[in-house]
């Protein structure tokens, strides 16, 4: 039945476009434009433009409320940001100009009567010159703050920093992590040691791995101490993506990688920040909506959403790839050392 | 060579001519965007409506719907046919075909029977890459950058089965096609031009092929080894790409390899690619640009400056797609130096199509719209990947839905307007018929809306944090207000692939029953436009004309303000006249 439903469907978009085709044909239309047809296109180009500039201001009016909060949950974040706005801003002003030379030339310049001439303009050196550059040296400058940045958020080596050491082990479609313990250093693992409740493939003939602590479902990190993640993958590539803390490292299988940052705002401070409430606020209006719609239907209704610090997978891993993520807790450091110290270590759990 | 005898078989199925080439490579490649393009409909469905049971689409997507694993088959797939079997092949494959021999004056290209077999591996690996669609364990699913474990491991995703078999083969088949056909131009273009016709005169379509060929030589063997590679660790038990896997409670044999290694590999090709597929486009607009603004394109040696400044750095960027891979921080540093360089020749040429268009005499025909529109897409997508080029902003946007808008609107979406920009412009030339103009326009007017009504707001998605390749986007909270967008962009979408029936219906319609062309009907100054309307093997009865100048002569005036011939423009086989300045 669908079948020919779909047959159906073909032969009347078929026979439709053939009309529309012979409806146009008749009206003669010459080989290179027409004046007419210079004109009504040349405005059109102008529409166009508006249509551009009016989808770019709608855009940020309507759709900047969904964007992550403006503060970034971490220090190396709020370095990011600043590169990130000065780039954005260099980006709009270069994207308004240009495209208005463009459609605007386009409109300005559209095809006129046989006695017009175009300007005979082959090149003009000076010109050439400046616009190579001033890109040039405007990107020579983004180039190195980029560098700068990169190098301060990629630096994980600094001993001053005391850093903290928290494994993240991912798996289909799973997030784990180990905790360095007192000692703080992250005992040897190899995936040829998962075992029962082993999951982590922790070595436990290591002397560092006695006082390690694995958790599950949710991490806590200090606010004002930096965290260094050393990643690690059992399955294929995942990528442990906290966007909030501007922070994103892939989880390679056979190799360990790292990344760290300074997480500066606790859970409870970026529920209270202004971006965090406008989003939350919307995204429970919209679960309002759908609950009304499920509780029609008979259903349970979504609870509401409070907000929390997430890392995801972000490389594709699977089928359930999208669903893959785990809470992340900032606290205060004595309420994180609280936490911490109620961990049972590996030696307790495993041995 | 002209008079030999030919028979249906010949001329029309196994044909050694370029120009039947070049509409063999364009059928093939339309069929394939037709699909690639339905796929994009059906998981943009199931963004904006995750919850929905389409009913009228169990045909395609059988009785459960859509599954994550279908809608990972069919992200994968789609890329993988736009990337490579649309804007590689059906683009470079109908054009360079189509305008090397004829823009340089010779018969033929070079061998015309690697040609011939060039394009029909290309279709062997079409349908290979079709049937891999229908195979019952699931399409290939790893995405179309096929990273391993994942791509090599069945335990891990069922379409890394029989699926990603066919897949790989499909593509190895593909770099062959492409080899073949690369190796044809370079050799063609260093040898066959015809008298006159130095490398300083050929048109920047020409150019641009020409390099774009250069690149795909060096690169896609790279793509190749890769692909065997993986082929070995796949079905030989060889560990290049697998160390230390544990899946579904067994610990795998594999030791001691890197998927980095694969990553490595898979991008020195996959970078550069991304100009395999611009140039040509790029090279196309040059050249309508210029005849439809009846001006020269402004600075040609600033072009081809560019053409090969982005050639050369395109093959030492490709470590920008890996920066969150753990690479070394330094050498991060390196591949963003050079990734934010190549936005320098990219300006260039982008100024210097806005300077073509100044004080022109702009003919706004379909093609010239096209090219404009694409000019003005290049410089929205381009100008993203100033975040994603440099390592410290890629951090947080790495993967996300903010990289899906920024290539597709720059390599994508342009590639695709300069694509069609050459379908119009061209089609004279390959059918002797002429394209319905209104038509054209409605095609035009549409597609651009869409296309940035897709892909505008794409971008606040990836900043919100949404990464790419999400079956849905409601499996927790967080994104919950991203829906209305996505139903924004799906809508923006499906109207687009419905404008693109414009474009089909219009096409297969003037093959039949277009309108007869004239021989030169856009008044241009190339070499094709001097061939007969009526196709036979050799192009020209007689001689190859000699070529005495650059090919944009347009609007030039002698001393006392006349056009030179009368005429707004003056063909290369226009001799220099006495006391003329040449280019």
């Amino acid at each position: 039945m669908t079948a020919i439903l779909y047959i159906l469907v073909f032969t009347i978009i078929a026979i439709g476009s053939w009309q529309a085709v012979k409806i146009f044909g008749l009206l003669k239309s010459n080989e290179i434009a027409t004046e007419k047809e210079n004109n009504i296109n040349g405005w059109l180009m102008l529409g166009i433009m508006a249509f551009l500039y009016s989808l770019m201001i709608f855009s940020f009016y309507k759709y900047s409320k969904v964007l992550l909060p403006q503060l970034a949950a971490s220090e190396e974040g709020l370095h990011i940001d600043k590169l990130f706005k000065i780039t954005f801003i260099l980006i709009f002003i270069v994207q308004f100009i240009t495209q208005f030379l463009i459609f605007y030339f386009t409109f300005k310049y559209r095809g006129k009567d046989k006695s017009y001439k175009a300007t005979f303009l082959t090149d003009n050196h000076k010109l050439e010159f400046f616009w190579t550059i001033i890109p040039a040296i405007v990107f020579s400058g983004l180039i190195i703050y980029g560098l700068w940045t990169w190098n301060l958020v990629t630096d994980i080596t600094n001993k001053e920093d005391n850093p903290i050491y928290i494994e993240l082990y991912s798996k289909q479609f799973q997030w784990e992590a180990r905790y360095a313990g007192k000692d703080n250093i992250l005992g040897e693992a190899n995936i040829r040691n998962i075992k029962g409740i082993n999951t982590m493939g922790v070595d436990m003939s290591d002397k560092n791995s006695q006082d390690d602590k694995a958790v599950l479902h949710e991490i806590y990190l200090p606010k004002g101490r930096k965290v260094v993640f050393q990643i690690r993958s059992q399955d294929v590539i995942h990528s442990a993506y906290m966007p909030h803390f501007r922070a994103q490292m892939n989880c390679v299988p056979g190799m360990k990688t790292y990344m760290g940052f300074t997480p500066s705002v606790t859970t409870e401070e970026m529920r209270n920040n202004e971006d965090t409430k406008i989003k939350v606020t919307n995204i429970n209006k919209i679960r309002a909506v759908n609950s009304k719609k499920l509780i029609a239907n008979g259903e349970d209704a979504l609870e509401p959403y409070i907000f929390d610090y997430l890392l995801l997978c972000n490389k594709i891993c699977g089928s359930s790839h999208y669903s893959m993520q785990m809470k992340i807790v900032v606290v205060e450091e004595s309420e994180y050392n609280k936490w911490i110290a109620s961990k049972k270590t590996l030696a307790q759990v495993i041995n | 060579m002209s008079d030999h005898k030919e028979t249906f078989i010949t001329k029309y199925i196994f044909s050694q001519d370029h120009k039947m080439i070049a509409k063999q490579y364009l059928i093939t490649g339309i069929i394939m965007a037709v699909i690639g393009g339905l796929m994009s409909m059906l998981f943009r469905l199931q963004l904006a409506y995750p919850e929905q049971k389409f009913t009228i689409l169990e045909a395609f997507l059988g009785k459960e719907g859509m599954t994550p694993d279908m809608y990972m088959g069919l992200v994968t797939i789609h890329g993988t046919i736009m990337v490579f079997f649309v804007l590689t092949a059906g683009l470079s494959g109908t054009f360079s075909n189509l305008l090397i021999p004829l823009q340089i004056g010779a018969r033929d290209m070079a061998s015309g029977f690697l040609n011939m077999l060039s394009y029909w591996l290309f279709f062997l690996s079409s349908v290979l890459m079709v049937i891999s669609i229908f195979v019952h364990t699931g399409m290939a699913s790893a995405g179309w950058t096929i990273y391993p474990p994942l791509s090599v491991l069945p335990q891990a995703m069922s379409g890394s089965g029989l699926g990603m078999d066919l897949w790989l083969i499909s593509m190895a088949i593909f770099i062959a096609a492409s080899l073949l056909g690369s190796l044809n131009y370079i050799v063609t273009v260093l040898n066959l031009r015809t008298k006159g016709m130095k490398m300083t005169r050929l048109p920047l379509t020409i150019w641009a092929f020409f390099i774009t060929a250069i690149i795909g030589v060096v690169s896609f063997p790279v793509l190749l080894s890769a692909a065997l590679l993986l082929i070995f660790d796949r079905s030989f038990g060889t560990s290049f790409y697998l160390s230390d896997i544990f899946i579904q409670g067994e610990v795998l044999h594999y030791q001691g390899g890197s998927p980095i290694l694969f990553e490595h590999l898979f991008w020195f090709l996959g970078h550069p690619e991304v100009y395999i597929i611009l140039l040509p486009a790029l090279g196309i607009i040059s050249e309508v640009i210029a005849t439809n603004s009846r001006k020269p394109i402004f600075g040609y040696r600033a072009m081809i400056g560019s053409i090969m400044a982005i050639a050369f750095l395109s093959t030492i960027v490709w470590g920008h797609h890996m920066f969150v891979t753990g690479m070394n921080p330094f050498l991060g540093s390196v591949f963003t130096f050079t990734t934010l360089l190549i936005a320098i020749p990219s300006a260039v040429k982008a100024f210097n199509y806005i300077t073509t268009l100044w004080k022109g005499n702009l003919q706004l025909n379909p093609g010239m719209l096209f090219s404009i529109g694409m000019v003005s897409v290049f410089i929205s997508g381009g100008l993203t990947g100033l975040i994603l080029g440099d390592s410290a902003l890629d951090i947080n946007v790495h993967d996300t839905m903010f990289v899906v808008a920024h290539f597709h609107l720059v390599m994508g979406v342009a590639a695709l307007l300069g694509m069609f920009a050459g379908v119009y412009h061209w089609f004279p030339k390959m059918y002797g018929k002429m394209m319905n103009k209104n038509l054209g326009y409605l095609h035009f007017w549409t597609t651009i809306v869409t296309a940035y009504g897709v892909f505008y707001p794409m971008h606040f998605i990836g900043l919100a944090g949404l990464p790419r390749r999400y079956f849905n986007n409601t499996a927790f909270p967080l994104f919950d207000d991203l829906l209305e967008i996505n139903i924004v962009i799906t809508w923006f979408a499906i109207i687009g692939g419905l404008a693109q029936l414009i474009f089909l219906g219009n096409f297969f319609m003037s093959i039949f029953f277009g309108k007869k062309t004239v021989q030169n009907p856009w008044r241009s100054n190339t070499l094709e436009w001097t061939t007969p309307i009526e196709h036979f093997h050799g192009n020209w009865y007689g001689d190859i004309p000699e070529v005495h100048r650059w090919p944009y002569d347009y609007s030039k005036v002698d001393e006392n303000g006349d056009y030179y011939q009368g005429e707004d423009f003056t063909p290369q086989t226009v001799p220099i006249r006495e006391g003329e300045e040449e280019f």
